[in-house]
């Protein structure tokens, strides 16, 4: 083989990944930001044309939805992120314990991990339709819990936990699979207790691992439509309408894809500035 | 669920420490399995509920599923066209396992084996696309689609799909081509093979675990996506599983043992396949994490 063919080995590799990306990620985001200075409506094809900044004037000026949603969209985010990390961390520290059919117990508790936001809509609605759900056990026998807009929030967030532990489970029992044994028994022998050994050895150990599960788990819970357009479909009285949910409704509801491409223009912004400001914040991979 | 029949518990041996630091320490119960217990509760119940109304007949109210009947799967496989869609999403899930697998391998070991100008921005690139939501690509990716005809043909889904599986699974790849010694590799060159066959015959074996946490990565993904299917096919007969599951929660709102049952059948091919792979998965994110 010549010097030059074998030069250009790794990228016809990487060809067929690069060819993917460019067409179906890196050319649509480019493409939004044209539709967003459109009128474009499927169902209104006659009123197309350049719309300049008027999708985004209607979006900031006047449309309470949007507002409404960024709201929810950050108290949605903010409290998954915070009691999936805490039962994840809990979790992951349980079963990286040795005992008897941890393999089994592994399996189980993670197994939601695999389903889908549709069927988890699927099994919590049986869980919580009044006359089928679980709460009747609990003394609760007509809370219609899904459509009052002071339960709502509380019965989306158990729902979504659920599917939603054992990922951060996952990827913290890699990182904890990660910790030499040794620092244990060093710190043992020190005559730390369990408390200061989880504080001193456990979680600086985790701590890139937790940073980046976060991350990728806030994105992925911002980013997270198919629960709740099928649970709740945003309602009652769009109190559960998330930014990208939102634009979801726009997209496939009403097939208006200039404005909903302003919508996600703006949601684009948000998710970048908030990671940047997040991985700035964390410090992440620095040397402590 | 069904994980209970597929995996049989791995007995093995309790490390020599392990056991002794057991018998020293009665607060184990209350640490370890109590909370593991309510865990596992809160896991299972929802599975068993679903499963209860499934196999249950209609109108009975009785906590377990007793006389078993399988009325509500004849009504969702055949009335409600389950067997289609469980079809279809069969079909949209291999393919893309397919693909993404093999492109997977092709980047994972180009980032893996060489040092060539633009690694790094190929890198970048990569872990940037996981800050872009799916549901946010949907207009722009319906307009290409429409372009290319694909518009309620399951290639939409294959391409949609495959392109979200590749950035993750060309990290971990990567990470389990790393993971195998270069030199075997380099001696097999030696002995006459071309890097090609060198690959084939001696790396991709070896790969076994890899292939599996991708490719099974993959056809979970896949097989659970819902907002693609929903916006790019609205014929019935191309509907996947989610879409199909989709409706019946919102057309068959009363009938809950056809939605059990359709949730079952959406259930029962992934939490399989999980139950295989788990242990891949956790092996393979320390793998990515590592060398990635």
């Amino acid at each position: 083989m010549t010097t030059m063919r074998r030069r250009a080995v790794p990228y016809l590799l990487i060809s067929p990944t690069v060819v993917l990306i460019a067409a179906f990620l890196v050319y649509p985001i480019g493409s939004v930001a044209y539709y967003s200075l459109q009128h474009r409506n499927l169902t209104r094809p006659w009123a197309d044309g350049f719309a300049g900044l008027d999708n985004f004037r209607q979006m900031l000026f006047e449309d309470e939805v949007f507002w409404h949603s960024l709201g929810f969209t950050a108290k949605w985010v903010a409290v998954e992120i915070a009691l999936q990390l805490i039962l994840g961390l809990a979790l992951a520290l349980i079963v990286n314990e040795s005992f008897i059919g941890r393999g089994l117990a592994r399996s189980l508790v993670f197994s939601p991990w695999a389903v889908s936001g549709v069927l988890t809509t699927g099994i919590w609605i049986l869980l919580y339709t009044p006359s089928t759900g679980v709460l009747r056990f609990l003394g609760r026998p007509e809370a219609a819990v899904l459509g009052n807009p002071d339960t709502v929030f509380p019965a989306v967030v158990v729902a979504e936990l659920w599917r939603g532990v054992p990922f951060f489970a996952i990827l913290l029992l890699a990182g904890l699979q990660g910790i030499p044994g040794e620092l244990y028994e060093a710190a043992a022998v020190d005559g730390a207790g369990r408390v200061r050994r989880f504080l001193h050895v456990t979680l600086p150990h985790l701590r890139d691992a937790i940073v980046l599960a976060t991350l990728l788990r806030g994105v992925w819970e911002f980013n997270n439509v198919d629960l709740l357009y099928t649970l709740t479909g945003g309602g009652p009285a769009q109190v559960t309408t998330t930014l990208p949910l939102y634009v979801a409704q726009r997209a496939v509801d009403s097939k208006d894809f200039g404005y909903g491409s302003a919508l996600t223009m703006a949601g684009f912004v948000i998710l970048l500035f908030c990671s940047i400001l997040y991985l700035r914040l964390s410090r992440f991979g620095e040397e402590r | 669920m069904s994980a209970d029949v597929m995996i049989r518990p791995r007995t093995r041996a309790v490390p020599a420490g392990a056991r002794r630091r057991r018998r020293r320490d009665p607060g184990r119960v209350l640490r370890l399995y109590i909370p593991l217990g309510m865990y596992l509760l809160f896991t299972l119940v929802p599975f068993y509920w679903m499963l209860v109304f499934a196999l249950r007949p209609a109108g009975s109210n009785a906590p377990v599923p007793w006389p078993i009947t399988f009325e509500h799967f004849e009504t969702v496989w055949n009335d409600i066209g389950y067997a289609v869609f469980f079809k279809n999403s069969v079909i949209v899930g291999v393919w893309s396992l397919l693909c993404t697998t093999v492109i997977a391998v092709m980047g994972g070991y180009a980032l893996a084996r060489y040092r060539f100008r633009g690694r790094n921005l190929f890198m970048v690139v990569l872990l940037c696309t996981q800050f872009i939501p799916g549901a946010m690509m949907l207009i722009p990716l319906f307009s290409i689609f429409k372009t290319l005809g694909l518009i309620n043909s399951l290639g939409s889904l294959v391409i949609a799909d495959t392109v979200f599986n590749l950035p993750l699974s060309i990290i971990l790849m990567s990470g389990f081509i790393s993971a195998v010694p270069y030199t075997v590799e380099e001696a097999a060159m030696v002995d006459g093979c071309t890097r090609l066959r060198g690959f084939l015959a001696i790396v991709l074996p070896q790969l076994r675990p890899g292939l599996i946490a991708v490719g099974s990565f993959a056809f979970i993904h896949t097989w659970n996506n819902f907002l693609f299917a929903l916006m790019f096919v609205s014929k019935q007969d191309s509907f996947t599983i989610p879409v199909g599951l989709s409706y019946t929660i919102g057309e068959y709102s009363a009938d809950f043992g056809a939605l059990a049952a359709g949730g079952v059948v959406a259930a029962l091919p992934v939490v399989c396949v999980f139950a295989v792979i788990q242990r891949y998965l956790v092996h393979g994110i320390s793998a990515g994490a590592v060398k990635g």
